[in-house]
């Protein structure tokens, strides 16, 4: 294979790399005193901070938000700087926040562009079950056929369920129909870590930790899915500086050593599967995309010194195990039964306290994962650092679907 | 008895038993409950009609216990894989909404119920799958 980026001067042979060289995050929660322009312009702000630049270094923005799209980047700029530069505002349910920091990597791919700003930002507060439940009518009701289905009132708990917690929960009961040795227990157990590994994180939406019986005695939502194995809604932002590769090379060795190698930037969407007709299939597409960032990376999934994966229910966790060949085909009730995805385990999973407890401001997710595994491959994680980090890979899947995963490596440049 | 309507387009509620009625793409044989401008497989824009079978397994399934206040939970919602193809996303009916009593793989069958009654007195009817064997 040629070389990759870094070429000899003025002929271009591949799209260059891209590097993170600044990254921050707000603390998951609720803020009422703040606007979404508030959260994400901290996060956009701190990013900077890091990657020791200003808005005026960037030439390109993407910003993430599933809620709140309309012009929100042109908004933020308002507050860190207005420059002139693209800006993009993107949306793809819970795969947004990757979106945003995809766009940006494509544009320095693509040559437009050398240093970019992506943020992912949301503000939910107490949003409770979402999802397409029943809609009240506030006419004369007279059943009449309505959209592609032809439905003459609302069919959520008549047809069955589309609502979150449920949708999930049929994903890992699926799972557990066509593999031995996965019940509401492994599903549980899940909760418990990322509960636990959320205790030494300070930005976590919660730092609690549960007993395994607290967990499976705690109200049912969607069997096996019970509230303290959901995420939360709530507030947040994330934001990351990207550089090309040769971009890097020219900035002060305080920015060079703290850079990390994003060595797989990946995309995908749902290709057609019979069952993916009349419920979501979060796997066929993140097996693909799985698959191809350890070709593009070169990286194998036994690399891997931390993964953090879109846990937006227990139900989710577990079926990712398998999806990112973090276990043996089949497999994934005895990986979390072995204890391999504890943050002292083979390949430790959602050490920032996951979806479940870090928090899930849904536009901040896909950002927030790449800061978090960043963080840990920069050394600089705190008390839940995971020690001498080199590999680690990030995925979240937005329902409908969209799903990213990148894969970021610790190297000298 | 009041006028019935099904549900969804793609119950068939007329005559005889009632069943469901897919759009299967004439090219790949593709299913879909609900209109499409092209098949979402092969990309052809050609669709006839399939009657599926009022039978299969339960492939997955959740028990709902939380819900807007308009539904009564808790409920079982199950993905069923149809005999001879297709599935489709159902209630399980006639059973009780306990794990011991739901089993996945479990074979069900097609039933009908009405659902909701409108202003005119117009019935809308519902499937749902309930266990083989189920008396209820």
């Amino acid at each position: 294979m040629a070389a990759i980026g870094g070429g000899a001067e003025g002929v271009p042979l591949m799209a260059d790399n891209v590097w993170i060289i600044g990254a921050a995050m707000t603390k998951f929660g609720r803020y009422p005193e703040q606007d979404v322009v508030d959260l994400a312009s901290g996060a956009a702000l701190d990013a900077m901070t890091d990657a020791g630049a200003t808005i005026h270094d960037m030439n390109v923005m993407a910003v993430g938000s599933q809620f709140e799209m309309f012009t929100l980047g042109q908004r933020i700029q308002k507050q860190i700087g207005q420059t002139g530069i693209a800006c993009y505002n993107v949306s793809n349910a819970c795969a947004t926040g990757a979106s945003a920091v995809r766009t940006v990597i494509m544009a320095i791919k693509a040559g437009e562009a050398d240093m970019g700003l992506a943020i992912g930002a949301e503000q939910m507060g107490k949003a409770g079950l979402l999802g397409n439940a029943g809609q009240a009518r506030d006419k004369k009701n007279v059943f009449e056929p309505d959209g592609r289905y032809g439905n003459v009132m609302p069919v959520e708990g008549v047809i069955g369920t589309g609502v979150m917690p449920g949708v999930f929960a049929q994903a890992g009961m699926a799972y557990a129909a066509e593999n031995d040795g996965v019940g509401f227990e492994q599903f549980a157990k899940i909760a418990e870590k990322n509960h636990k590994h959320s205790s030494l994180n300070p930005l976590a939406q919660y730092q609690k930790i549960f007993s395994l019986d607290e967990i499976m005695g705690s109200p049912m939502q969607a069997y096996p899915n019970t509230l303290l194995m959901c995420c939360p809604t709530g507030d947040g932002a994330a934001a990351v500086v990207l550089v090309s590769e040769k971009k890097l090379k020219t900035l002060d060795p305080d920015v060079r050593k703290r850079a990390v190698k994003i060595s797989a930037s990946v995309m995908t969407s749902d290709p057609w599967v019979e069952e993916g007709q009349v419920q979501p299939d979060v796997n066929t597409l993140t097996r693909l995309a799985a698959d191809q960032a350890y070709e593009e990376s070169g990286v194998d999934p036994g690399d891997l010194d931390l993964v953090e994966l879109h846990d937006c229910f227990a139900t989710a966790e577990l079926i990712h195990y398998d999806n990112l060949r973090l276990c043996e085909p089949g497999g994934a009730g005895d990986f979390i039964d072995s204890g391999a995805p504890m943050r002292d385990g083979k390949t430790p999973v959602n050490v920032s306290g996951g979806l479940i407890s870090k928090g899930h401001p849904i536009g901040a997710t896909g950002a927030a994962n790449i800061y978090e595994v960043a963080t840990h491959l920069r050394g600089e994680a705190g008390d839940r650092q995971i020690p001498d980090a080199k590999v680690g890979l990030t995925h979240v899947i937005g329902l409908g679907s969209a799903c990213s995963v990148h894969i970021l490596e610790k190297q000298a440049v | 008895m009041g006028r019935q309507v099904p549900i969804v387009d793609y119950l068939v509620i007329d005559d005889g038993a009632p069943y469901l009625d897919a759009n299967a793409c004439e090219e790949c044989g593709a299913l879909y409950f609900d209109r499409r401008n092209a098949c979402a497989k092969c990309g052809k824009t050609a669709f006839g009609k399939k009657k599926l079978a009022d039978r299969g397994k339960v492939a997955s399934y959740t028990i709902v216990h939380r819900a807007a206040p308009n539904i009564k939970v808790p409920y079982v919602s199950a993905i069923v894989h149809l005999d001879g193809g297709g599935d489709v996303k159902t209630n399980v009916v006639n059973v009780e909404p306990e794990p011991e009593h739901v089993q996945l793989n479990m074979p069900v069958r097609m039933t009908t119920f009405v659902a909701g009654v409108d202003d005119d007195g117009t019935e809308a009817v519902a499937f749902g799958f309930e266990p083989e064997g189920s008396t209820a």
